[in-house]
């Protein structure tokens, strides 16, 4: 036993085994309790194949070979104060090139990467857009679209990119061919894209919040936000929720299953102008025009963190290794680590003079930031941003044209559908725990929601002994009396003596032969 | 100022030459797949839809036989042989791979109704209503008569032969042994049993016999000591038996009440499990060579194919033409299943609907494995369960369906009524549904 304990400090694979394990680890908690054998034996099995799963997973870091970017302050140095210029002395040929900055006329500029970091789409507001492999320097598509360009993204590969112009939205292939034009996506100022769900989503002065299946073109879902006209958008990376931003400082969570936001978190005391939200979905960052900069914790909804900024934040972004951009004025200022500590002071700042930031944007798998900017886009060198290593099943940079065909396909075939965006995201799947009374309850909820029963008027037929409303006063509950059984009472009383009075006529008159025919009982006289 | 930036060479990440294959660096950190269990589900849903896409059992049908094949057997070594008995007393001997017959005799006067392939050599055995044994050399083409020629005093039901002895045991009017050299039985069994169904030799644990009579009993023999082990009684008559391949003292028995119960030789008391699912009565049952699976044969004109250790069959095939199946064949290789039905036809099915026969890569291996997995890690889902559980069964054997569901649940409620009103201290203990049918054990 002391050997095994000295053999587990030894081995440095377990600490991080957590990292690779699913599930909360309580699958073997009463597992002897269990009566059969059979199901016990199975379950300790598949638990134990499990654990080695993990074991397994962790010990493959192994072969992870690239490690993170860095940069090391000596003596009284401040990382804060190293500007791009010394930075790209210290640097190689090939990572000081990723440094440029492009001046253009049409700006201010929205940018998008793609989900391999190789590809840029920049897109002016006068109308100019502009897609190409950023890291080899190729344009692939340059337009003058003589219309405003409000926002631009990059749907699921770099052959295909969306472009949120002065009234509808329009789909481009790599060659800059219009190949859509989506004709219900009305004045859009942001657009996004779920990438694992094919799904663009959309908000604009309308406050509509649209989902638009890029698969098969349908429109999955529009949600009126009822927060009037909204530019402040994101998605959750991990659950596909998305975040809008709005003009009462309120933070709403949308999935397109739900009409009403799925949460609803008064973030801010002004217009909430910027919002950002990390990689694993566990925080939010967001600016507001109250010059704050908040930081909220997605598991418990509340602020962790919370920040100021000179002038209000126009654009945030966290990176893969949990940088987080602000772009506010000329100013681009990076903060390491600013979630679970309270920092003091950036880690990094840029200065962009003459030029206000628009759109702040980390590169996957790479140590840059790229921004748009009034007067062009900017691309600058941040070290510690990127995940060094990627996967290149999932995102590769080096991906190759039959590498991407084979992905579009696979990719294609694992879609996943838009019923499946919840909050919780490993919930398919799942077992319900809750009673089997509950559940059959619900089932007859749902179903009687759906199948709607519509309540049967009273029906006033011909008179007559049977008549309906006699019927329904008998089924009645005897000792329960209303206005409607009263009022049915009295109704049947009146007819009944003008039908007897009917029957009888005039007293006075003598009778006839015809009278045998009335039923009518006369007196012997 | 100590700086670290990434930088990545195109060199490092890509093939060197057009003939290498593509470098793939893979990262297995979570939070770089999301949707994890979406995507898996995603998956599971494609494989199960694809998976019945490509269910299309039927191989072939090996015609031949005039009348119906009412019994088969395989040869324990030879995966391509199969033998085949008639109603008419013809006997086929089968390749399966040609799907043709490479051999065959008119072997008796009247109906065929056991045969029996063993170990040593290529001959076979055979039993008829003809009172009549004989054994067969396929392989000797000089002449078409048996090797040798028994003969019992009555008609004989069924016939096994001992796993590697010179011995074998009929059915008929009692349980006869006999020797190859001999030409009377060399022992007779009987416990007050008019007729016996079938008799089957336990390969594994040679000297067990199991025997089926047409007094619903279930009677078990060691030869050994030539004495009866149990007899067990059910509420109806047992068709046919098999012996668990891998478990030696396990059995299934195909009953006439559409049920097939597994007993264990031990415990006779209860079933070790009920397989329900024919909706007429059973014919005939194998276990796959792994003793996992079984496959059965109905008068329903269906064959299901059950996991032996689950209640419901995984699996129902059937076609237009197959009539009543009096006996089917699980092949020694796990793959295939073969039944012979009364219309003479014997029929070669794949055991899994839509597997992928012949060679396949290490890479299509590795894809369908991890389909297996996933479908397997979502199985309960009710919308994987759904289309994995459908089938197009024929009107006759859906309506007949519907109809015993109806049967059963209000036997249900009225038992439920009744035991509702009943007083508590009359009341009588549930029997479980594995020792309803049993009416009693001797030993």
């Amino acid at each position: 036993m002391a050997n095994d304990k000295k053999k587990e400090k030894k081995d440095p694979v377990l600490a991080i085994v957590p990292k690779y394990t699913r599930g909360d680890g309580t699958a073997l908690d009463n597992v002897n309790k269990i009566q059969n054998k059979k199901l016990k034996g199975g379950i300790k099995r598949r638990e134990k194949q499990f654990q080695e799963a993990a074991y397994k997973a962790a010990n493959s870091e192994l072969l992870l070979t690239e490690q993170g970017g860095f940069l090391e302050p000596e003596g009284i140095e401040k990382t804060y104060q190293l500007t791009q210029r010394a930075l790209g002395k210290e640097v190689d040929v090939a990572t000081s090139h990723k440094m440029f900055n492009l001046d253009l006329k049409f700006g201010p500029y929205s940018i998008d990467y793609t989900r391999n970091g190789r590809h840029l789409l920049i897109g002016g507001k006068k109308g100019h857009v502009a897609a190409f492999d950023w890291q080899a320097g190729n344009l692939a598509c340059e337009l003058q679209l003589r219309e405003t360009v409000r926002d631009v993204t990059w749907l699921h590969n770099e052959t295909m990119f969306a472009v949120a112009q002065k009234k509808y939205v329009y789909i481009y292939d790599k060659t800059g061919t219009e190949i859509h034009c989506l004709r219900n996506h009305i004045e859009v100022t942001k657009m996004d894209f779920l990438p694992y769900h094919f799904l663009l989503t959309t908000i604009g002065n309308t406050g509509y919040l649209k989902y638009q299946d890029t698969s098969t073109g349908q429109l999955v879902a529009e949600h009126r936000t009822k927060q009037g006209k909204c530019d402040v958008m994101s998605q959750n990376p991990a659950t596909a929720i998305m975040h809008l931003g709005h003009g009462n400082g309120t933070v709403t969570l949308w999935s397109p299953n739900m009409t009403t936001p799925l949460v609803k978190m008064q973030c801010h005391r002004g217009p909430v102008t910027a919002l950002a939200i990390d990689h694993a979905g566990t925080y939010m960052a967001t600016a507001g025009l109250d010059g704050q900069l908040k930081l909220w914790d997605l598991r418990s909804y509340k602020p962790v963190q919370e920040y100021y900024t000179p002038t209000p934040a126009a654009s945030l972004s966290i990176s893969q290794r949990g940088l987080l951009g602000v772009g506010f004025g000329p100013h681009v200022s990076i903060w390491k680590d600013p979630f679970r500590t309270k920092q003091t002071s950036p880690y990094m700042n840029h200065l962009q003079p003459g030029s206000a930031v628009q759109d702040v944007r980390f590169v996957p798998f790479e140590d840059v930031l790229g921004f748009g900017h009034r007067n062009g886009f900017g691309s600058i060198i941040v070290p510690g941003a990127g995940e060094p290593n990627f996967d290149a099943l999932e995102a590769n940079p080096f991906q190759t044209k039959k590498q991407r065909q084979e992905m579009e396909v696979h990719s294609l075939l694992e879609k996943i559908q838009p019923e499946m965006i919840t909050l919780d995201v490993g919930m398919v799947g799942k077992m319900d725990k809750a009673p089997i009374q509950l559940i059959n309850k619900e089932k007859k909820e749902a179903w009687a929601a759906a199948n709607p029963v519509e309540a049967k008027e009273l029906k006033f037929r011909a008179r007559g002994k049977n008549s309906s409303s006699r019927r329904h006063l008998r089924k009645q509950a005897k000792n329960v009396i209303d206005q409607k059984k009263v009022d049915l009472i009295e109704r049947i009383e009146k007819d009944k003596k003008e039908r007897a009075k009917r029957r009888m006529g005039n007293e006075d008159e003598p009778a006839t032969a015809l009278d045998r025919f009335s039923g009518k009982k006369r007196k012997m006289e | 100022m100590k700086v670290k930036v990434l930088s990545r060479s195109v060199e490092d990440a890509t093939r060197q030459r057009s003939n290498d294959i593509h470098k793939i660096q893979r990262n297995l950190d979570p939070t770089l797949h999301p949707f994890e269990k979406a995507r898996e589900y995603t998956r599971a849903l494609n494989a199960t839809k694809v998976e019945r896409m490509f269910a299309k059992p039927f191989v072939g049908a090996l015609s031949g036989h005039v009348d119906g094949v009412y019994c088969m057997a395989k040869h324990p070594k030879k995966l391509d042989w199969l033998v085949s008995g008639g109603g008419d007393g013809d006997l086929r001997l089968w390749s399966l791979s040609e799907q043709k017959s490479i051999w065959s005799t008119v072997g008796h006067k009247a109906m065929v109704t056991g045969v029996s392939s063993f170990l040593e050599g290529n001959r076979f055995l055979s039993c008829s209503n003809d009172r009549t044994v004989k054994i067969w050399d396929p392989t000797d083409n000089s002449t078409s008569l048996p090797t040798a020629t028994y003969t019992g005093k009555n008609a004989f039901s069924g016939i096994s032969h001992h796993r590697s002895d010179n011995m074998f045991a009929t059915s008929g009017s009692a349980i006869d042994i006999w020797d190859h050299d001999r030409a009377e039985p060399v022992q007779t069994l009987n416990w007050g049993v008019d007729t016996i169904n079938t008799v089957k030799f336990n390969q594994t644990e040679t000297s067990i016999i199991a025997s089926t009579g047409s007094d619903r009993t279930i009677i078990l023999y060691d030869l050994r000591t030539s004495q009866p082990i149990t007899k067990l009684i059910l509420a109806m008559r047992t068709n046919a038996i098999a012996w668990n391949p891998m478990e030696a003292f396990n059995f299934m028995a195909a009953n006439e009440d559409h049920n097939i119960y597994a007993f264990d030789m031990r415990k006779m008391d209860k079933a070790q499990n009920v397989l329900k699912d024919h909706v007429s009565a059973v014919m005939s049952v194998d276990y796959s060579p792994t003793g996992e699976e079984i496959v059965t044969g109905g008068y329903d004109r269906t064959i299901r194919l059950y996991n032996a250790r689950q209640g419901h069959s995984r699996d129902i095939y059937h076609t237009n033409r197959m009539q009543r199946v009096f006996s089917v064949i699980y092949t020694m290789d796990n793959k295939y299943v073969l039944s012979g039905s009364d219309d003479g036809n014997v029929r070669l099915w794949k055991a899994r609907a839509s597997e992928k026969m012949g060679v396949r890569d290490y890479r299509e291996r590795a894809h369908l494995e991890y389909a297996e997995k996933l479908k397997e890690k979502f199985a309960h889902v009710p919308e994987i369960r759904r289309i994995n559980r459908h089938r197009n069964v024929p009107k006759a054997i859906k309506t007949a369906t519907q109809r015993k569901s109806i049967m059963i649940n209000s036997r249900k409620v009225k038992e439920e009524n009744v035991r509702k009103h009943t007083k508590k201290e009359s009341l009588p203990d549930r029997i479980p549904e594995r020792k309803k049918a049993i009416v009693g054990v001797k030993k």
